[in-house]
């Protein structure tokens, strides 16, 4: 008998990332033809600039929220707090900056209120069994008053040259921002692919019940998720912090979510959680930053600019959805035999 | 002679794939209890939804007082006189017992409520009862047995003749069940004709009248509880009437030495409502049995022993030394491991493939942080595919697309790869066809012959003799006996099934 032919997974995972690969590409050929030097890169001082550039420099923030959003969608949850969260760790770094406390404490405090955030969360999701919705919910609403509190009501400017670069700095010419949030994704692969955490955490999003028969610590699986996630969001908030040069309790990571769960749902993973496909979302994520800038580019206003987002993200859900991939398959069908 | 209350005749009902109702027959008299009996997939639910209009008949003729009746809904029986008391408590814990009571029929003019005629209908419903309750009183405040006498009280407060409680009694205690039979007879003698769900059949024949039993979604027959004797029942239950061979004591797998201390072992294990408290003791190297009807507590003892749920007396001995277990973690980590008989909610990770299902347990029980190369996982699950059969195209399969023995054989691999001491296994040969049948139970020989302890529950008695050489019977959530050796007979087990000395 000869072994069965097989297809290694890691191929399996990337022909899903065919998708929203082929949709990016579409975004850019569109915006090249409507704005030919869209895709033009230019050497200044020594250092890259360009709207594909900006896309991976915004892009970032996206992509980091929405890494730790894969792992929470993974276990079938969801973390609607994220903006909320980019918020205080933002309002925090600023009012350290301003009491002149050095980059390393200040880094550090902000990503201690990530942690704690996401604790909070995890544990009333995994150990209180609250729905992610509600759990977060309350987060995502009482974490606007916090990061008030926080900076005071004020918009706290920062004026601190090494915490800007960590937004706007430049390295042998490269942007700084893509370069160590491309770091964070490789240590998350490493972490969830080269161990056995992936594994555990699809098989709690797959099935909860089944993996806590099977002896995994399926709560503490479940709250480490949601800790991660709130790690990723405060390191989005000192991004958006740096990149701005100030912390607004108000607008910083407003939406957040939104994109968040568009770069995870679009890159493949499905929102009722079991796999999940972290490049796909690192893929999503520039995506939706792409269509960010298209809209903006197109001159669709700023405050407008959520309708057609959540309109793609209702369409991808739907395409994902077994009920209506029931349907499309039955209607095709018809078509055939018609 | 009058006409029954209720005249079923004749009543089929297919799902996609199964014949869940065929051509049953029953009918139910005013002032008696009925029991309705059955195993698994018998088609007891069955009947029960569609007399009660949640699944409309595909065949059959329905009587109520004469009259020709067909239910469309819940709601339309319950109009027609047909009201059900779920196991589960239908009703909303957050109200008042008053407002459960009338809930939906409150008596009131324009959307406003006639307080004081709500209560005096809830206070005239639980007399007829003879139940002392505050009507104010939150329902969930209630014990289980008070909040199912709310809902049979609820559906006396329609014009109800026909009461259909299914398993009321399965949450409920000694104490309480007294209760509710009170209750019953009471309403018994009132002219109701009712309905009763139970596997227990001490309370079958503690307070029921007449039984129809259902075997497979087929009439076995209806008979008059006091002259059924319970082994016959069982019997017929089963769909296995003794024969001589029978008698004949089964020669069986040897039974392990026992001068040493048990692999696993129980002491007055139990969990209160839920099972014991009992004594078992599972011996390396020997396949222990645990029989019994459904409901009369297998599973329940199970997961006691597997840390699913907590048992609050006994305690739990792992190679003589007592130990906690708090998760299937802990249990996992000691050496123990449980494939659940709900392979598709409590086993199998539907999407994950087949390597992946086979692993998880191992992994888990490595942790994270140590996981298991690549190489190795491959041959590992080579391994296993190997010595169990599995058939799948690729390890890679999502393990949904197997068949269920296939899907079955692979759990007992995700174990196996544990390399645990003790395995208990939950009824590893249901629903799954009678090649991938045998190929378990030639594994669980294996498994003996490796060394392992092995508690094997089953419905099916025969398998359970083949495969054991000692059986510990369950009746309603107690051990009725054990049986080994020359004691280990068809006949045996069912004697200890159905609790009795008599003769059938």
């Amino acid at each position: 008998m000869t072994p069965p032919e097989r297809t290694p997974l890691s191929a399996r995972r990337k022909s899903v990332v065919i998708w929203p690969l082929a949709g990016l590409a579409a975004l850019l050929v569109l915006n090249a033809v409507i704005n030919p030097s869209f895709l033009k890169i230019t050497l200044l001082d020594g250092h890259l600039y360009g709207v594909p550039v900006d896309i991976l420099v915004q892009g970032s923030r996206t992509l980091l929220v929405a890494l730790g959003m894969t792992l929470v969608i993974a276990t079938g949850g969801i973390d609607l707090s994220v903006g909320s969260v980019v918020a205080i760790a933002g309002g925090v770094c600023a009012v350290l900056l301003q009491a002149g406390h050095g980059l390393g404490l200040t880094l550090g405090a902000a990503l201690a209120t990530g942690l704690a955030a996401g604790a909070i969360n995890g544990i009333l999701v995994a150990r209180f069994g609250l729905q992610p919705i509600v759990a977060t919910l309350i987060l995502m609403v009482a974490g606007r008053g916090v990061a008030q509190l926080v900076v005071d009501g004020q918009v706290v400017l920062i004026s601190s040259p090494s915490f800007d670069f960590l937004a706007n700095g430049f390295i042998a010419g490269l942007p700084v921002a893509p370069l160590w949030v491309g770091a964070c994704y490789l240590v998350t692969h490493l972490l969830v692919r080269r161990t056995a955490l992936g594994l555990l955490v699809e098989a709690v999003g797959d099935n909860e019940r089944a993996s806590h028969f099977a002896g995994l610590a399926a709560t503490r699986i479940k709250a480490m998720a949601y800790v991660f996630c709130g790690a990723c969001a405060s390191l989005a908030g000192i991004l958006t912090a740096a990149n701005v040069r100030a912390a607004d309790a108000y607008r910083a990571g407003e939406n957040m979510e939104l994109d968040a769960i568009f770069a995870v749902v679009v890159g493949g993973t499905a929102l009722s959680g079991g796999r999940f496909i972290i490049l796909g979302t690192a893929v999503g994520a520039l995506l939706i930053q792409t269509l960010t800038t298209t809209l903006y580019n197109l001159g669709v206003p700023p405050a407008i600019a959520p309708v057609p987002k959540a309109a793609l993200i209702l369409g991808v859900a739907l395409l994902q959805s077994e009920r209506v991939n029931h349907w499309l398959s039955g209607l095709l069908r018809r078509k055939e035999q018609a | 002679m009058e006409p029954a209350l209720l005249e079923l005749r004749g009543v089929g009902k297919r799902f996609p794939g199964v014949v869940a109702l065929d051509g049953v027959d029953f009918s139910v008299r005013r002032g008696e209890v009925h029991a309705l009996l059955g195993e698994n997939g018998a088609g007891k639910s069955t009947l029960i939804k569609v007399l009660t209009g949640v699944h409309p008949a595909d065949t059959g003729d329905f009587h109520l007082e004469g009259r020709r009746i067909r239910p469309r809904s819940p709601r339309e029986a319950e109009e027609l006189g047909i009201s059900t008391v779920y196991q589960e408590v239908n009703l909303v814990p957050s109200l008042s017992v008053a407002e459960n009571i009338t809930l939906g029929r409150q008596p009131g003019w324009a959307g406003l409520l006639h307080w004081r005629a709500i209560r005096d209908r809830a206070r005239r419903a639980l007399a007829r009862l003879d139940l002392e309750c505050d009507v104010d009183a939150e329902l969930g405040s209630l014990s289980v047995a008070h909040q199912q006498m709310v809902a049979i009280a609820r559906a006396l407060d329609t014009s109800a003749r026909l009461l259909v409680l299914d398993e009321p009694t399965a949450s409920l205690d000694e104490r309480e069940v007294a209760e509710l039979f009170k209750v019953m007879r009471k309403l018994r003698s009132d002219g109701f004709g009712i309905v009763f769900v139970t596997h227990f059949l001490d309370q079958v024949y503690a307070v029921t009248d007449r039984m129809t039993v259902l075997r497979n979604g087929r009439l076995v027959g209806t008979y008059v509880t006091a002259e059924l004797p319970r082994l016959a029942l069982v019997g017929r239950m089963l769909g296995r009437e003794i024969s001589a061979s029978d008698l004949a004591p089964h020669a069986g797998p040897p039974a392990a030495p026992t001068d040493r201390p048990p692999a696993l072992a129980a002491r007055q294990l139990g969990r209160r409502g839920v099972v014991g408290p009992l004594d078992l003791e599972l011996q390396a190297g020997e396949v222990t049995g645990l029989g019994g009807l459904l409901g009369s507590g297998r599973t329940e003892t199970a997961r006691l022993l597997f840390g699913i749920d907590s048992a609050d007396t006994g305690d739990i001995l792992l190679r003589g030394e007592p130990v906690r277990l708090r998760s299937p973690r802990d249990a996992v980590r000691l050496g123990l491991a449980f494939c659940s008989e709900d392979r598709k909610a409590e086993g199998i990770l539907p999407n994950l493939s087949v390597r992946e299902n086979l692993l998880v347990a191992l992994q888990g029980k490595r942790g994270a942080f140590r996981p298991l190369a690549r190489a190795e996982q491959e041959q590992l699950c080579a391994h296993y595919l190997r010595a169990l059969q599995i058939k799948t195209a690729d390890i890679e399969t999502p393990i949904k697309n197997l068949s269920g023995g296939n899907q079955q054989k692979v759990l007992l691999a995700r174990w196996l790869a544990t390399q645990p001491e003790v395995i208990l296994l939950d009824e590893p040969t249901r629903g799954i066809d009678i090649g991938a049948k045998q190929e378990i139970e030639g594994l669980i020989a294996r498994l003996r012959e490796q060394g392992l302890a092995v508690l094997f529950i089953s419905s099916e008695i025969d398998e359970v003799v083949r495969t054991c050489s000692r059986v510990l019977v369950l009746r309603d959530r107690r051990l009725s006996g054990h049986a080994a050796g020359s004691g280990l007979s068809v006949e045996n087990l069912m004697r200890l099934m159905a609790g009795t000395h008599d003769t059938a």
